[in-house]
């Protein structure tokens, strides 16, 4: 008996009934359909955190104020500050052949106000570096004027969507706003897009430095952002900041220095192994499918104890019955894992639909591993039942109607 | 063709032995017409599966074209049954979502024989049964008669040398009982060795040769050889 016509029996036998066959189609179909999805799922969140991480620049090294002792874990939180990072000690930074640029970065909330209409928003105090540092874009007008630092010009740059609210579709440039209880002049306005680190980059509004840390009345900084020559520099880059800032602070190294590459890595790494949990999670439920696969197979082998004996009688060998159920069960999880695949690739694209922001694909591994664990488990728990059939006494089998 | 020597075949049923057959011997010559008659639980219908190679005797040897039979393997005995056994029950027993054509291609499938070969011989012998224009209706759509054709049509594609009918009339009325009892002679007039097992005297009575069981053993035999 050649493969075509093992095939085609075992299409007849599928499509003689119907219902049998649909139920386990639609377990096999919502076993593959779930691994794709919470796969993709998974894979939509690595990609995202990355993504973020990603966009705040390249070669970057973040400097935290404060000594957190696990290296890398501080990044999101705040230490205990023994002193200040100050512009100073930025401006010290700066002195080196490994780095190309900084930018220090004061962050606070502030009320800005123009033409009677009020909102409050995440004021940025940076410098004319932090466009470069962080690949922004303008849409009209200038970034920070570069020059001293410590210079507290009275000019601001702002998120598109505040643009937006405060001035509608009119230019903004050369209008003034006032921001806390001080007048700001509108010099640009930002193109860019998406998030950084938990800030909508269109809802912020971009001051010098000086000029935030006297409207907040601090004279620390949130954070430094340095960027490096080149990938190889970062390490001597991050020996250099250790080493300027133990010199001016008294020989202790109270910040924490961070490179993007190291929390891109970790990040990634979690993520990868919350996406492999999920697909685990997801492949029991395949398997369940499959222990439903027999239990509908030793049914079917019984309903069908005539034919099974009739096939003996004809001349069918042990060997060709196992061979004509397994085929029976190897199409039933083809065809459900191939439902199973356009259901999750489905499934997923309606995610990625109502949730634009999550870059939703299952991986290839995915289709792969949903595919296979589908197909395996589909003929391993056949084996019992296509047994069963070999073994069936074809005198008892024909002797009822 | 076939010789039985001092077969016994024996049941576990409980802790209770049934000697469904005890001590038969039989010789059948190729071309043969035999009835096998008796009352229920005489050993006709384990005597038909033996014969058939469904079922394995006790004791005794079989001897099927010369060559012992009861020593072979599953997957050579199922071989003999494909080239060599056909069988006709009495109910029928078509697989009921495949058409009569492909009910009577089975065995061919089962064999591997290529498709444009099944085809002819599938076309030949439902033309032979005069159910060519029933080809593609599925057994629930054809009459008893017409199923019973479709079953010996599938017995018979292969050529088999040996035709075993277990009651083939005994689920028809009597009209489509008369047409199948002679297509069944007809084959038998053409080589074929021809076995029946009936409760009815009349079917009994038109063979050649009858033999009559009672309690798993032969007690009338007007055959050549006992």
């Amino acid at each position: 008996m050649n493969a075509t016509d093992t095939a085609a029996f075992a299409l007849t036998a599928l499509r003689g009934y119907r219902t049998r066959t649909l139920l386990m189609l639609l377990a096999m179909a919502i076993g593959v359909a779930s691994v794709l999805i919470l796969t993709s799922l998974g894979e939509a969140a690595r990609r995202y955190v990355v993504g973020e991480f990603a966009s705040l620049g390249t070669n970057l090294i973040i400097v935290l104020p404060g000594r957190s002792e696990t290296a890398g874990g501080g990044m999101m939180f705040f230490g205990d500050t023994a002193r200040d990072l100050t512009l100073a000690d930025a401006q010290a930074i700066e002195r080196s052949a490994r780095i190309r640029r900084i930018a220090p970065l004061s962050l606070g909330e502030a009320q800005i106000e123009a033409r009677g209409l009020v909102r409050e928003v995440p004021i940025l105090g940076s410098t004319q570096s932090l466009l470069e540092v962080r690949h922004w874009e303008m849409a009209t007008g200038h970034f920070l004027p570069s020059g001293d630092p410590n210079l507290a010009n009275p000019v601001c740059v702002l998120g598109a969507k505040v643009k937006q609210e405060l001035f509608g579709n009119d230019s903004a440039l050369g209008e003034w706003v006032r921001i806390g209880d001080r007048r700001f002049l509108v010099i640009g306005v930002l193109a860019s897009e998406g998030r950084s680190i938990g800030v909508d980059v269109q809802e912020i509004v971009v001051i010098p430095v000086a000029s935030a840390q006297m409207l907040f009345n601090t004279s620390s900084l949130f954070r430094i952002l340095v960027e490096a020559m080149s990938r190889e520099s970062i390490a001597p880059a991050i020996e250099h900041i250790k080493t300027t800032i133990r010199d001016r602070h008294q020989g202790e190294e109270d910040v924490t220095v961070v490179t993007q590459d190291a929390v891109l890595a970790t990040f990634d790494k979690i993520l990868q192994a919350l996406t492999l949990t999920v697909a685990g999670i997801a492949a029991i439920s395949l398997g369940v499918a499959g222990i439903l696969i027999m239990n509908v197979m030793l049914i079917a082998v019984s309903q069908r104890t005539a034919e099974i004996g009739l096939l003996k009688a004809l001349g069918a060998p042990r060997r060709q019955i196992v061979t004509l159920i397994l085929a029976e069960a190897a199409l039933l999880s083809a065809l459900g894992a191939g439902a199973g695949l356009v259901a999750g690739e489905l499934g997923s694209s309606l995610i990625g639909y109502l949730y634009p922001v999550l870059p939703m694909g299952p991986p290839w591994w995915a289709f792969l591993g949903a595919v296979g664990v589908a197909l395996s488990t589909g003929l391993l728990f056949a084996v019992l039942p296509a047994r069963r059939a070999a073994q069936m006494d074809p005198v008892q089998a024909l002797s009822r109607r | 063709m076939i010789t039985l020597e001092n077969i016994q075949r024996i049941f576990q049923v409980g802790d209770q032995q049934v000697h469904a057959l005890r001590d038969v011997n039989l010789h059948i010559e190729v071309g043969e017409y035999l009835s096998i008659m008796g009352p229920s639980g005489s050993g006709k219908s384990t005597l038909l599966n033996l014969l058939g190679l469904l079922d394995r005797p006790t004791g005794g040897r079989y001897l099927l074209n010369g060559a012992d039979a009861t020593a072979l393997s599953d997957t050579q005995q199922a071989r003999l049954r494909r080239d060599q056994i056909g069988f006709v029950f009495q109910f029928f027993h078509l697989v009921p979502r495949l058409t009569a054509a492909q009910n009577i291609e089975l065995p061919l499938v089962l064999a591997g024989v290529a498709g444009e070969e099944r085809k002819a011989k599938v076309q030949a012998v439902l033309e032979a049964m005069g159910i060519a224009d029933r080809a593609h209706h599925r057994p629930d759509q054809l009459s008893g008669g017409q199923r019973q054709r479709v079953a010996i049509g599938r017995a018979t594609v292969m050529n088999p040398g040996l035709l075993l009918a277990d009651e083939p009339t005994g689920n028809l009325d009597r009209a489509s009982g008369h047409e199948v009892v002679g297509i069944l002679e007809q084959l038998n007039a053409r080589g074929i060795t021809l076995l029946v097992v009936t409760h009815d005297p009349e079917l009994g009575q038109r063979a050649r040769r009858r033999i009559h069981m009672v309690d798993g053993a032969i007690v009338s035999d007007n055959g050549t050889v006992p």
